[in-house]
């Protein structure tokens, strides 16, 4: 193992395992969910310098992989029976303090469970802890934490320490470096892709209403999605298909069935169109990029897939549009902290003063640059030649989807504009960061399914990551297209190097 | 679209955030940076289409009109900075 490659990994065999092989192997008994946890266990304690997790819940997990052998024993395993994850600390864990990565939140105790983290209880999941976000899930560099910055297991050969992305930074640096099996992550405008493309591991993003938003701490309502932060495409259909399902209680969640999106993966796409969006080749792109997505565009043509090349017009607004539409949903749902019911306080002479108080020093920068920008765009005078003027850009943006997605199948686009860029050479300005985000905000803007896989290495030896983006409500279709670009890419996961 | 101090302070009011005097040209720069970026928006013409409000259904599903939740008034106040009798205690409202 070069220590050039990995920064902090772990050490032992059994946490090797994807998921779907570990489901294997605790079905025939090879070994126990709470032999599979301890080794988890340990692996948090040999990578616990990533400060990928805010919280860890060992003995929890213990409980819980114990409780996992005895359902295996007696033949009643869930779908994921035993299986030790990760849970982005934006998902409220009944009893289990939640902090949206944010001081205002610091000593907040859910005292209800979030449906997708319910979910995947009734799965028989095991809780390893609530790993590292940035701050209300604002952010691509996992920098804005009250919590510290998460580093990812992977460095480059000149040995810096470099961010996993974002938000979901904690999330897909245990899960690469072998601290967790699987996590759970949310994606608002490429806060599942962006992180997995960064620390070379898969994220998928679902269908806008797929999984259900309850008890998510909210930032963007009609942007967020929960979603599986995994080593394999195999192991995302098999996590997501238990996180899924419409939800009475969150009034946006489908009414759809899922499907067993893990028999999706036929490893056939003969006859599939898959279409290449013109406007996602970026003046001045990467070259080592767009030669990874000629290589993928290649890859599925040579499984037999017909390359498409297609329009999305509207590209180039979908950030501007997003930086409207995201902060002012933000300011809105970040109202409700104000020190009175739950959260920090810091007091005042009166109610307004506690308000402000707590809230300029509970609030990190970013959080309150964004909600400064939210409120601006909502208020009287600019809300329509602001917010109003989004939402029909918005529109122009969905119907560029719609009207491709009449003429391919799916679509290949990159995911990241770079690899994983060195956690002291962060852009020093916003808007630069905000450029992360740039082939991943069109996707969310429309609602639409999205996935990373990662598919190569850069000449700096940094993963990158490629993205397929389906229709809505055909995850299928980006998993079985997914499964096919991943067994061309042949890429090797840290854990295996 | 150019923003002065007083609508740094007004937004920042409205916001029920609280801008030190010596941090508002810093945070005037930053929203106008961003705001500069934003306005790329007004290169689209929306002439005729619709404020998309969010994906999926448009239409709100119902309900029957029956009390299904509530009767833990332990659990809401468990995380209650102050509370008293039975409610959340804060810092009286100056008229």
């Amino acid at each position: 193992m070069s220590e050039a490659l990995a920064k902090s990994i772990s050490q032992s065999e059994l946490t090797k395992l994807s998921l779907a092989q570990a489901r294997d192997g605790l079905k025939s008994g090879s070994f126990s969910s709470v032999e599979l946890t301890q080794a988890y266990i340990q692996a948090m304690d040999q990578t616990r310098e990533l400060n990928g997790y805010i919280l860890e819940t060992p003995e929890i997990a213990l409980e819980q992989a114990a409780a996992s052998d005895q359902r295996l024993k007696e033949g009643k395993a869930g779908k994921m029976e035993g299986l030790p994850i990760g849970m982005k600390d934006l998902f409220c864990t009944e009893g289990i303090c939640t902090t949206a990565g944010s001081n205002i939140l610091g000593n907040f105790v859910p005292q209800y469970e979030s449906t997708v983290s319910q979910n995947l209880a009734n799965a028989g999941t095991v809780l390893l802890g609530k790993t590292n976000m940035d701050e209300f899930a604002m952010g691509s560099a996992n920098i804005t934490s009250a919590y510290g910055n998460v580093e990812n297991p992977w460095i480059a050969t000149d040995g810096k320490p470099l961010t996993p992305g974002g938000s979901s930074g904690g999330s897909t640096a245990v899960v690469a470096a072998g601290a967790a099996i699987a996590a759970t992550g949310t994606d608002t405008g490429g806060s599942i892709r962006q992180p997995a493309a960064f620390a070379g591991v898969v994220g998928m993003k679902p269908t806008y209403g797929r999984c259900s938003r309850w008890g998510i701490v909210s930032f963007a309502s009609s942007l967020d999605q929960a979603g599986p932060i995994t080593r394999t495409v195999r192991d995302a259909a098999i996590m997501l298909e238990c996180m899924a399902g419409h939800d009475p209680k969150d009034s946006t969640s489908a009414q759809k069935e899922v499907p067993n999106f893990e028999a999706a993966l036929t490893g056939d796409i003969r006859g599939l169109k898959v279409g290449i969006p013109k406007e996602y080749r970026m003046d001045g792109m990467d070259p080592e990029i767009e030669k990874l997505w000629q290589q993928g565009a290649d890859w599925l043509k040579s499984a037999g897939a017909e390359i498409v090349d297609v329009s999305l017009p509207h590209t180039k607004y979908s950030l501007p549009t997003y930086y409207v539409l995201a902060p002012a949903e933000a300011s809105s749902n970040l109202a409700r902290y104000d020190g009175v019911r739950y959260g920090l306080r810091v007091p005042g002479k009166n109610l307004d003063e506690m308000y402000a108080n707590t809230r300029q020093q509970g609030f990190g920068e970013e959080v309150r640059r964004r909600i400064m920008i939210g409120t601006y765009v909502l208020s009287a005078g600019y809300y329509d030649a602001y917010y109003l003027k989004a939402q029909r850009v918005r529109n122009l943006i969905a119907q560029d989807f719609s009207k491709a997605f009449q003429d391919v199948d799916v679509l290949l686009t990159p995911t990241a504009p770079s690899a994983a860029f060195p956690l002291n050479e962060k852009p020093s300005d916003p808007v630069t960061m905000y450029l992360n985000d740039i082939f991943t905000v069109p996707a969310s803007l429309a609602g639409l399914p999205g996935i990373s896989v990662p598919t190569g290495l850069n000449a700096k030896g940094l993963p990158l990551g490629l993205q397929l983006i389906g229709p809505a409500f055909d995850e299928n279709v980006v998993f079985r297209t997914a499964g096919v670009l991943e067994a061309a890419a042949q890429f090797q996961p840290l854990l295996a190097r | 679209m150019s923003l002065d101090l007083e609508t740094v302070k007004r937004i920042s009011f409205l916001a029920r955030l609280k801008v030190d005097d010596a941090q508002l040209e810093n945070v005037r720069d930053d929203l106008n940076n961003i705001l500069g970026f934003i306005d790329q928006l007004n290169e689209v013409d929306t002439e005729g289409v619709e404020p998309m409000v969010g994906v999926g259904a448009q239409e709100m599903p119902m309900r029957e009109d029956r009390v299904t939740d509530g009767g833990y008034v332990e659990k809401i106040l468990a995380n209650a900075p102050e509370k008293a009798a039975n409610m959340f205690v804060v810092p009286k409202v100056v008229e």
